[in-house]
Order: C-alpha cells, then sequence, then structure tokens
C-alpha cells in the first residue's frame, strides 16, 4: 500500500508542483495518477522513491515513511519503468533484467532462471534473452522494462508512462497484456499517463490531478465516469463518458430472451433466424424471406457477449448485429438467449440508477 | 633512395620506433586517467566543468616546443630527460580528453540515467558501470585523434633532441640525406595509421552494442 498524506513539493524557485495531496494505493491494485502536463503527477511518483524529496507531509509505503529510508535501498525494493524504457544499451536483455537482482548481490544461477521466467511472462522468446535492446522494437523493449522492474519481485512498483512513447496498436495490446500480467502478480502499482482512456482502461482507481498540482478525484473509473467531482473532471474525463461507462457495468441480469434458432436444412422461421450448428454454437444470421436455413446464405455473426461481459460488449454485439439482436453464449460457446436494443436500454436505466446508489461493481 | 643505408641502420630505425610508440603511448594512457577523474568529477559537481575548460583550453594553446623548453626549467630535469616528452604530451592529452569525457556522460541517454537512479544504483557505480559504458564511442573517438597527435607531436621533441622517429627528420635535414627523412616519415605514417586501427578494433570489441540500431 502506497499513502500520500498531505504532500506538497515546492521547487526553490517557488513553483509549487504538488499542493497538498492525500491519497491511498491500496494493496495490489494498479492506481493511475492522470492529469495534463505539468499538473504534478510524474513529481508525485518520483516522490515516492525519492528522486524528488517531499517539502512537506509524509509518503507511507507499506506503512513505512520513506523519507526515515536510505534512497538507495528504497529504490531497489520498488519496481520502475519509464517512458522509452530507459533500458541499458550496452547490456543484453537478460543482464537488463537481472539489474537489481545483481544489485541486492542475489545468487546468480536463481536469478537467472527467474529472468527467463519473467522474460517469457512478458511476451518475449527465451531466444530474444542475449540481444541488444537496439535489436528490439520499442514495444519489445517496454516490455523489456517491466520484466527488469519485476526483477527482484517487488511489492510496490512505480510506472511513469510507461506506454506513452510506442504506437497506437502496440500500446493498445501492450496494456492489455499488462493487465493479464498484474492479474497473476498482483502488485500495489502506482501509475503515471496523461491519457485518460488508458487510465479508464487500466486503474482500478483513478486520481484526476488538476493544474497546480491538487488532486481533483479519485474514485474507481466507473464512478469517476459516473459522477465528476468537479467541472474540471468532467471535461478532462472527455466526451462519450456515457458510452465509456457502460464497459463498467455488469450486463448479468439483462433480460434475455430464447434465440430464434435452426439448424442448416431446417425451415427457417419468420424473421431473422439465428443459424447454430449441432451442438447449438452460432453459425450466423438468416434474413427473413428464406425458405430454409442453407450455409451460403448467412450473414456474418459479429460480436457475441457472455454473462460476465460489461453492457458496453453487450451494446457492442446489439450494433453489429445484422438482426439487431445480440447473442449471448454460455461457457461453453452455445447459445444462450438474445437481448434487443430496447431490453439493453431498459436494463441500462435501472442498473445505473443502482449504481448510482453506490452499489457498481467493477 | 639509398635502401642499403636502410639495412645498414635498422637497429637504429627499430630502436627509435620503439622510442616512438613508447613516448606517444604513455601519455595517452596516463591523460586518458586523469581526464576520466577530472571528467567524472566535472560532470558530477557541475559548476566545476565552466572553469575546468578554461584551464585545459589555456593548456592546449601553449605551443609544444616552448613547452618542451620550459618544462626542464620548471621541473628542475635535464633538457635531454623523456621525461619532459612524456609529461607535456600528458598535460596535452589530458587536456583533450577531459572534454571528450564530459561529452561522453552528457550524451547518455537521460532515461537511461534516469532508470538507473530510480532502480537503486549509487552514483559511482552508476557513472563507472553504466554511464562510462556507453560513453565508450564518444570518448574512442577523442583517443584516436590525440593518439594520432600525439605521434606528430613526438617528432617535435627531436628538436629538444628526444624525439623518436623525428631524429631521423633533424639528422636527415642536417646533412641533406633524403632516405633518412622519407624512413622517419613513412614509418611515423604507419605508426599513425596502425594505432587509429588498433584504436578503432578495440572499440568493435568493447561495444558490440554500438552499432546494431541500424540494422535492427
Amino acid at each position: 500500500m502506497i499513502e500520500f498524506e498531505s504532500v506538497s513539493k515546492r521547487f526553490p524557485d517557488g513553483t509549487v508542483a504538488v499542493d497538498d495531496v492525500s491519497l491511498v494505493a491500496p494493496q495490489g491494485k494498479l492506481t493511475v495518477l492522470v492529469g495534463p502536463s505539468g499538473c504534478g503527477k510524474t513529481t508525485s511518483l518520483a516522490m515516492v522513491n525519492r528522486l524528488v524529496d517531499v517539502t512537506s507531509g509524509r509518503i507511507l509505503v507499506d506503512g513505512k515513511d520513506v523519507s526515515q529510508t536510505d534512497r538507495v535501498e528504497l529504490r531497489r525494493g520498488i519496481g520502475y519503468v519509464i517512458q522509452h524504457s530507459g533500458l541499458f544499451p550496452h547490456r543484453t536483455v537478460l543482464d537488463n533484467v537481472t539489474t537489481v537482482p545483481r544489485l541486492l548481490g542475489w545468487d546468480k544461477k536463481k536469478t537467472r532462471e527467474r529472468a527467463y521466467e519473467l522474460i517469457e511472462m512478458v511476451g518475449l522468446s527465451t531466444e530474444q534473452a542475449g540481444r541488444y535492446p537496439a535489436q528490439l522494437s520499442g514495444g519489445q523493449q517496454q516490455r523489456v522494462g517491466v520484466a527488469r522492474a519485476l526483477a527482484s519481485d517487488p511489492p510496490v512498483m512505480l510506472m511513469d508512462e510507461p506506454f506513452s512513447a510506442v504506437d497506437p496498436v502496440v500500446r493498445s495490446s501492450l496494456q492489455d497484456e499488462f493487465l493479464r500480467l498484474q492479474d497473476q502478480v498482483g502488485k500495489t502499482i502506482l501509475f503515471v499517463t496523461h491519457d485518460i482512456d488508458e487510465a479508464i482502461k487500466l486503474g482500478d482507481k483513478v486520481a484526476v490531478f488538476a493544474e497546480g498540482g491538487h488532486l481533483a478525484q479519485i474514485d474507481s473509473p466507473g464512478d469517476l465516469l459516473a459522477a465528476p467531482a468537479d467541472g474540471f473532471v468532467a471535461s478532462f474525463v472527455g466526451r462519450d463518458r456515457g458510452y465509456r461507462r457502460l464497459q463498467f457495468l455488469p450486463s448479468e441480469g439483462v433480460g434475455v430472451r430464447s434465440a430464434p434458432t435452426a439448424r442448416i436444412g431446417d425451415r427457417a422461421l419468420d424473421g431473422w433466424t439465428l443459424a447454430v450448428d449441432g451442438d447449438d454454437r452460432p453459425l450466423g444470421w438468416l434474413a427473413p424471406g428464406a425458405d430454409s436455413v442453407s450455409q451460403d446464405r448467412l450473414e456474418p455473426l459479429g460480436s457475441t457477449f457472455t454473462k460476465t461481459d460489461s453492457l458496453r460488449a453487450a451494446l457492442e454485439a446489439v450494433l453489429v448485429s445484422p438482426a439487431g439482436l445480440a447473442v449471448r453464449l454460455d461457457d461453453d460457446g452455445c447459445v444462450d438467449g438474445v437481448v434487443d436494443h430496447a431490453t439493453l436500454a431498459e436494463h441500462h436505466q435501472a442498473s445505473s440508477q443502482t449504481a448510482d446508489s453506490g452499489q457498481e461493481s467493477r | 633512395m639509398d635502401w642499403g643505408w636502410i639495412v645498414d641502420n635498422r637497429d637504429l630505425i627499430l630502436e627509435l620506433l620503439i622510442e616512438h610508440i613508447w613516448l606517444s603511448a604513455i601519455p595517452v594512457v596516463i591523460g586518458l586517467a586523469v581526464a576520466l577523474v577530472l571528467g567524472v568529477l566535472a560532470h558530477t559537481y557541475r559548476w566545476a566543468y565552466p572553469p575546468l575548460l578554461v584551464v585545459v583550453g589555456v593548456l592546449y594553446t601553449i605551443p609544444s616546443l616552448a613547452l618542451f623548453i620550459v618544462l626542464p626549467v620548471v621541473l628542475g630535469t635535464q633538457i635531454l630527460n623523456p621525461l619532459n616528452i612524456l609529461i607535456a604530451l600528458t598535460i596535452y592529452s589530458g587536456a583533450l580528453l577531459v572534454r571528450t569525457v564530459v561529452d561522453g556522460l552528457d550524451a547518455v541517454p537521460p532515461a537511461v540515467r534516469k532508470a538507473a537512479e530510480g532502480l537503486g544504483y549509487k552514483r559511482l557505480t552508476r557513472i563507472v558501470t553504466v554511464e562510462l559504458p556507453i560513453a565508450i564511442p564518444v570518448i574512442v573517438a577523442g583517443l584516436r585523434v590525440v593518439t594520432v597527435a600525439n605521434i606528430s607531436m613526438v617528432s617535435v621533441g627531436a628538436l629538444i633532441g628526444i624525439g623518436g622517429l623525428g631524429e631521423l627528420f633533424t639528422s636527415g635535414f642536417q646533412i641533406r640525406f633524403v632516405t633518412e627523412i622519407i624512413v622517419g616519415l613513412v614509418l611515423s605514417l604507419l605508426l599513425a595509421v596502425t594505432a587509429d586501427l588498433l584504436l578503432v578494433f578495440l572499440q568493435r570489441k568493447t561495444t558490440p552494442w554500438d552499432r546494431l540500431g541500424a540494422t535492427a
């Protein structure tokens, strides 16, 4: 757990970078600090591993005041990932990853084994362990940066815009992979970004910083989208927040009805027919007016959703379905039912009211 | 060309070549050591760099012949003591290389330095194991200039009696013997080219990571 207690940072020239910030980054969760440039989010992060010292207030990492801990020792106990990877160009991937264990004087063999494990965990092959950073793509370099931060298995990680310098497609896949990784390792993470979409996507909690270094709001992404604390947060969170919030509302409980299914060769139903195979797995939609269900007349299914998906996934499935019906699948991938737009809208209205009374879950 | 003279004097020529090599190499080594220490200090304590630059700038503008003659007076050494040449060239080498070392350290990407600091490197360990290795290509570029400059400056020492292959020039001029001058010239050139190639080879061996970006 990382705690900020009334933390301020005033630089010698008088500028206030961070103004009386109090926040808690809970154990095992990813807390994002987001805001426009110059809002103090990076300074806040740098105060945790004492690259910058606080002017007043305290920062506690797992209950210990960082100002009471030796800088070097403190830093070796905290994973650190930065923009542009900051990999050591003169060292191989393997040697980069083993940096902190070597500084700590750990057993060489154990360190190497652990490093190979991590290299695979972040999605690189062990053959790449002997390469130099210049031989890797930007996305691969960031992965090595993450592996390096995890090498000594620190409970706490600081990530300073780690995915900002790669192109959007790579960024998105790095984010997905990182979420999967975090599911496995469950680190307490403080993550800085200027990208609100990234914050919403990755954060268990999102802290929005405003100019002048003050914390405007800290909440779960869903609550942030549902109830911005003020005009600044509302405008920073931006357009589409109503739509984006759907991803934090569960689709479970939405009224699905039984699907108009038929197998290949069967007579077509009135209206749209959902063709399924022998195991009830969906094949595609058949437009009204056909006599029988034949494979070559099917229109593509579009996307489907499951009970555990968000309302956003369900809505997306409705929007892309040629029949205007979203197909829900059960755990075996069999058709579970369909839902139309009106039913989703009703469900949305009902669940928004529940969420506003504070029962939203992510 | 008097080939017979070369054969007759091969021992003398070899002796002068060897003298030339150590007279130019030792100052590079000591100059580099001094420059590394001063460069790291100037890089760490930034305020010290501008005055240091002034000092090394002034040192470098002293004409070599003047230094060769003044040093014995200052040091109390004999005029024919090779130490005079060694110290003079060490001053030049160090003066040039300090700048190179600081430039090399400054060229380390800020993200690399920040990462090293954030991962928990102590300052000196960081400079020695991260920043200096990354500065090698820049430092070697400076070493090549200094080495070749030294090889040519050693010859000037011949004017005060100690100058390796340069002594072939002075005596050749005195007796108007072209072969001797040509031998000195060709060997000096060969020595400079060999030393330069050796440094390039050394750099390739120590920095296998440096030329990868283009091929990746």
